[in-house]
């Protein structure tokens, strides 16, 4: 295959998070104008000067981005709707990075906002997709913790990983979220806590799982000369991958389509992953983030306890991992779950983080991994954010 | 002369000097029907469905669809009931003169001959020794087979039915010759439920009541109650059928006249 | 091991009945497609109509070839590679079963599934997999052991899937005949604690009364199908205690449609078995669905016996045929009905039953213990749909290749 061509004459800019609450009775509408209205405090733009709009969300229903566009006012001339909640920030970020370099399009609001009523995690779960309403829900109903569960019940075997392993991450990511004054997880986590945490779905426990929330996240994409006009530190984008329901052969998920694909993104980054100085990875459980770690080429699989014991993943650690806390402690607001890794990402790649700073952040790899279809995550993407101009 | 004995009837029913005894059995799903061998068509039991009452289907109303046999409950039998009366002038319940819906009656106690023996048969020989001891049966009278059997209703012992078939009390042919011919009876009255004895069917002929009576243009009242209510004379029986087109029979209101205890 | 069931305690008066959810019912037109089949007792997977591949979850669409695809009985064997227990859910249905165990499977057939775990099944062993229905009439794949374990059909999860007549308290509606007789018995030999056994006309002896009535467990009760205010009474009396209802009514008589017919019997025959069964259900249902998860004695079932002719008509029994036929419509919708209050609704299919009505029709005929083994089956089973004996088998798998032509060979 040809070598990923540059994303030269686009840059990503802006990040926003909305701060979460844990439930809202406001709409995913509501949310992503909240987004946007810092978007605009940010950049002066209003709804007539934003030509691109993407949009991700679950809880938007009926309405797709069309009626999004028209709920908010804006006239885009590209939009696009991204329903794939964890992968979603990263093919927003592609996608709207491509249409900006062709020309489509000059400046793109990347927004991604859900809700959390009472109530609505079931019924959002209750009709999520075709397979997981005939064949997973209907299995004790226990949501994405009882397939994630089999997933991690079958991974600490194959691998030899104990959940003490797991702890780690987790505890680290705590650690991490401590500073960042938005996340929902406000106290320290301690391994012992972690370990002594009630069984969800085992061995998935108490700690291994996200706090749905509501929320929103965004970003610009746009060209260097317009963001240069607007004033706005900018990150390139190094390289991208994205893979869709990659090893369907595999009985039980162990690997994600990152694994297909890494050499690419390496390649078209002409990086590798000891070049990143943090990883902003999806962690909807902390096996999905192991995973991640082999699968994006930092060790092999049969080699992560070794590896976890010998890094720290906080943020002034040898890999600062998920820097405001992730999901797992910053909370996860539905489709901006899949946001966070790209805004937390740029934040640090442009000093401007929501907690503290990785020291000397210039490159960022985020991954995104999303949509329990069935058994297991569908839509993988990575990519590598790079620092460019810091104004 | 015909006012004056209704305005005389009337005070006696005011008064008390006439009473209305009611002959009637309540009809209710559980009342029994007759039991014909599986193969035949079979008698319909009471039935009774709710259209409404003060709900959905009618706010304010209470009302019932009813569905039965024209031979279920305390009933009538018409001439046509029966083969033997099929070709009779006015044999169905639309065509009988009203005029024969009230007549006297006469009511022959068999009741401890029944209790005896519950296939007991009433022969020509019984009735002339009862005229002997109770006076002669008057022509134009119903004739009442008092037997207590209405006391059984509501056990097995009413339709009495067992391996052999059933086992009530009913005439013999010779009994019902005489109620026809020598005494010009309206019909035969009884508390069982057929106007044939239980074992009638074994009988020559068969169903002697059935065959005779209606061949003969006479009724039928059956599944009667409160017979022992009754004097062996002087009660007046008023039994009107529903006026069924072309009908063999009606379940129907029984009730009697009899002279009380009034002023 | 699974422990054996203990029979329940008495209620307690001041304790609320748990309310019988039902498990999540959305599915698609694949799945339903599934779930038919199951009720059966087929074990279905799609296969694709280029290279036979099986897939699953239902789909529409070969994922192979984009053929269309086709249900086949596949092989029942399977591994399960991992496994889980739940402990927290935001089911309603799911949160009276906690902890609940599924784990993932390897069935042999080729797909990966998430399944059911009986309780004596553990990570890394070879099961017997199952098509169950759940309280709501999906398709529930359950995963077996592979060999007999004792007191295997006590384990609580599969008791969920089944409605077993084991210490369940049963209304048999017509026990006057063979057939009621034959079943009233098979259910106690089941476990079954008591057998109500009804008796149309209490004032009339009936062949086998002084037998049957004389058995422990079998308690005679009144219950006239063609008398609603019967019917009332009895659901007023036993309508809180009965857990499965066994519908045996049958009133066949021969008959014609334009020769030969009477419309008397026509009219008693419709009474019996298809008002009968409206009345029995509007009498029952209501009390039976209250109680539809409500621990080991839940209510679970309503079965009815229906001649298989019910699909098809049958000359010479053109009547008895109807009534079968609007009786099996009766329990379609009683089964859509039933569905969202976790009740069974079940049928078991006759052919000519041996008893004094069918005395002209040759054999092989449809004994009144092989309907009573089918109701005690489709129970333990918990299907939909049974066949009592191979004459009913023979008309099913018939009118199931060609209903036309098999309409046009029973009426000739």
């Amino acid at each position: 295959m040809a070598k990923q061509k540059s994303y030269d004459g686009a840059v990503v800019c802006a990040p926003v998070t909305v701060p979460y609450v844990r439930f809202s009775p406001e709409t995913a509408h509501w949310w992503t104008g909240a987004a946007l209205a810092e978007l605009s405090r940010q950049t002066g733009l209003g709804p007539a000067d934003f030509d691109g709009f993407c949009f991700a969300s679950f809880s938007a229903v009926p309405d797709s981005v069309v009626g999004m566009v028209q709920h908010l006012g804006l006239s885009p001339r590209w939009m696009d709707h991204i329903p794939t909640g964890g992968a979603s920030g990263v093919m927003a970020l592609r996608r709207a990075a491509r249409a900006v370099q062709a020309g489509d399009v000059d400046i793109v609001a990347c927004v991604a906002a859900d809700t959390n009523q009472i109530d609505s995690f079931r019924q959002t779960l209750a009709g999520f997709s075709r397979f997981s309403q005939d064949a997973t829900y209907p299995y004790g109903f226990g949501g994405p913790n009882a397939t994630f569960a089999l997933i991690t019940d079958n991974f600490m075997r194959q691998y030899g990983i104990g959940r003490e392993d797991f702890a780690k991450l987790c505890v680290a990511q705590r650690d991490n979220a401590l500073s960042n004054p938005t996340a929902l997880m406000k106290k320290p986590l301690t391994h012992e806590q972690y370990m002594k945490a009630r069984p969800i779905s085992d061995p998935v426990h108490l700690f291994d799982c996200v706090m749905p929330c509501a929320g929103a996240e965004a970003f610009i994409v746009t060209t260097p000369e317009k963001a240069e006009e607007l004033g706005l530190s900018t990150a390139r984008i190094a390289g991208t991958i994205e893979r869709h329901n990659a090893f369907a052969e595999d009985a039980v998920q162990t690997r994600g389509g990152w694994a297909r694909d890494i050499d690419d993104l390496w390649q078209a980054a002409e990086l590798g992953p000891q070049d990143m100085d943090m990883v902003q990875v999806y962690d909807d459980y902390p096996v999905i983030v192991a995973m991640q770690l082999a699968d994006l080429g930092f060790c092999d699989k049969d080699k992560l306890p070794e590896f976890i014991a010998q890094n720290d993943f906080t943020i002034s650690g040898s890999l600062p991992l998920n820097t405001n806390g992730g999901q797992l402690s910053a909370g996860q607001a539905g489709a901006a779950g899949g946001f966070q890794n790209v805004t937390e990402g740029l934040r640090q790649v442009l000093h401007c983080p929501l907690g503290d700073q990785v020291p000397d952040a210039r490159h960022a790899l985020v991954s995104g991994f999303g949509l329990v279809n069935y058994d297991r995550g569908v839509c993988t993407g990575a990519a590598v954010l790079t620092q460019e101009v810091l104004r | 002369m015909t006012q004056s004995v209704l305005v005389d009837l009337a005070a006696a029913l005011a008064s008390g000097q006439v009473r209305v005894v009611d002959l009637t059995n309540t009809l209710s799903p559980e009342f029994p029907v007759i039991v014909l061998p599986p193969e035949f068509g079979q008698c319909a039991p009471f039935r009774m469905e709710k259209v409404s009452r003060y709900d959905d289907n009618g706010p304010a109303w209470y009302w019932n669809n009813i569905s039965m046999n024209e031979h279920t409950g305390t009933h009538f039998d018409a001439p046509a009931h029966w083969v033997t009366g099929k070709d009779l002038p006015s044999n169905t319940v639309d065509a009988i003169p009203a005029q024969d819906f009230m007549a006297p009656a006469v009511v022959i106690d068999i009741s401890v001959e029944s209790a005896a023996d519950a296939d007991f048969v009433v022969t020509r020989a019984f009735l002339e020794n009862w005229e002997k001891e109770n006076g002669t049966i008057p022509p134009g009278h119903w004739i009442a087979l008092r037997t207590d059997w209405y006391k059984r209703v509501g056990t097995p012992e009413y339709l009495n039915l067992l391996e052999d078939g059933a086992h009530s009390p009913g005439p013999d042919a010779s009994a019902v010759e005489f109620m026809v011919h020598d005494r010009n009876c309206v019909g035969l009255a009884v508390e069982t439920v057929g106007t044939d004895a239980g074992q009638g069917f074994h009988f020559n002929p068969p169903l002697p009541a059935h065959s005779i009576l209606h061949g003969n243009g006479r009724f039928g009242l059956q599944c009667l109650t409160n017979l022992d209510k009754l004097p062996t004379f002087g009660a007046i029986i008023v039994a009107c059928p529903l006026k069924i087109e072309g009908g063999s029979g009606s379940p129907l209101r029984v009730v009697a006249l009899i002279e009380g205890e009034g002023a | 091991m699974t422990d054996p069931l203990t029979p329940p305690k008495k209620k307690d008066p001041l304790v609320r009945t748990r309310a019988g959810h039902v498990p999540p019912g959305l599915r698609s037109r694949a799945a339903k497609a599934m779930a038919v089949r199951a009720g059966q007792g087929q074990f279905v997977l799609q296969t694709c109509n280029t290279t036979g591949q099986t897939t699953y979850p239902p789909r529409d669409r070969s994922p192979f070839t984009w053929d269309e695809l086709t249900w086949q009985e596949q092989p029942r064997g399977a591994v399960i590679e991992a496994v889980t227990t739940i402990d927290a859910t935001v089911d309603p249905f799911f949160r009276e079963h906690l902890p609940w165990r599924v784990g993932s499977a390897r069935l042999d057939a080729g797909p990966m599934a998430i399944v059911h775990l009986h309780g004596d099944v553990k990570q890394g062993d070879r099961v017997r997999m199952e098509i169950k229905l759940d309280r709501g009439g999906n398709p529930a794949l359950f995963a077996m052991p592979e060999k007999e374990t004792p007191n295997m059909a006590d384990d609580p999860q599969l008791r969920v899937f089944t409605a077993d007549p084991k210490l369940r308290r049963v209304l048999v509606t017509d026990g006057r005949g063979p057939v009621g007789q034959a079943v009233a018995q098979a259910l106690l030999k089941a476990g079954a604690k008591t057998v109500y056994l009804g008796n149309a006309d209490t004032l009339m002896r009936y062949p086998g009364q002084d037998r049957i009535e004389a058995i422990e467990g079998i308690e005679p009760v009144a219950l006239n199908l063609t008398d609603t205010s019967s019917t009332q009474e009895l659901a007023a009396q036993l309508g809180g205690k009965v857990e499965i209802v066994v519908n045996t009514a049958q009133f066949t008589r021969q008959s014609g449609v334009g020769f030969g017919g009477k419309l008397s019997d026509l009219q008693t025959g419709l009474e019996t078995e298809v008002s009968g069964l409206m009345r029995l259900a509007q009498a029952f249902a209501p009390a039976m669905s209250g109680r539809s998860d409500d621990g080991v004695n839940s209510a679970a079932a309503f079965v009815d016996v229906a001649s298989i002719h019910g699909l098809t008509g049958k000359s010479g029994f053109s009547g008895a045929a109807a009534a079968a036929a609007a009786r099996l419509s009766l329990i379609s919708g009683l089964r859509g009905e039933m569905a969202h209050t976790g009740i069974r609704v079940m049928s078991v299919l006759t052919g000519a039953i041996d008893d004094e009505w069918h005395q002209n029709v040759p054999p092989p005929k449809t004994a009144p213990v092989q309907i009573a083994k089918a109701v005690v089956e489709v129970l333990q089973k918990g299907q939909e749909t049974i066949c009592a004996g191979d004459v009913a088998k023979d008309i099913l798998s018939r009118w199931q290749a060609d209903p036309l032509l098999t309409i046009r060979e029973e009426n000739q």
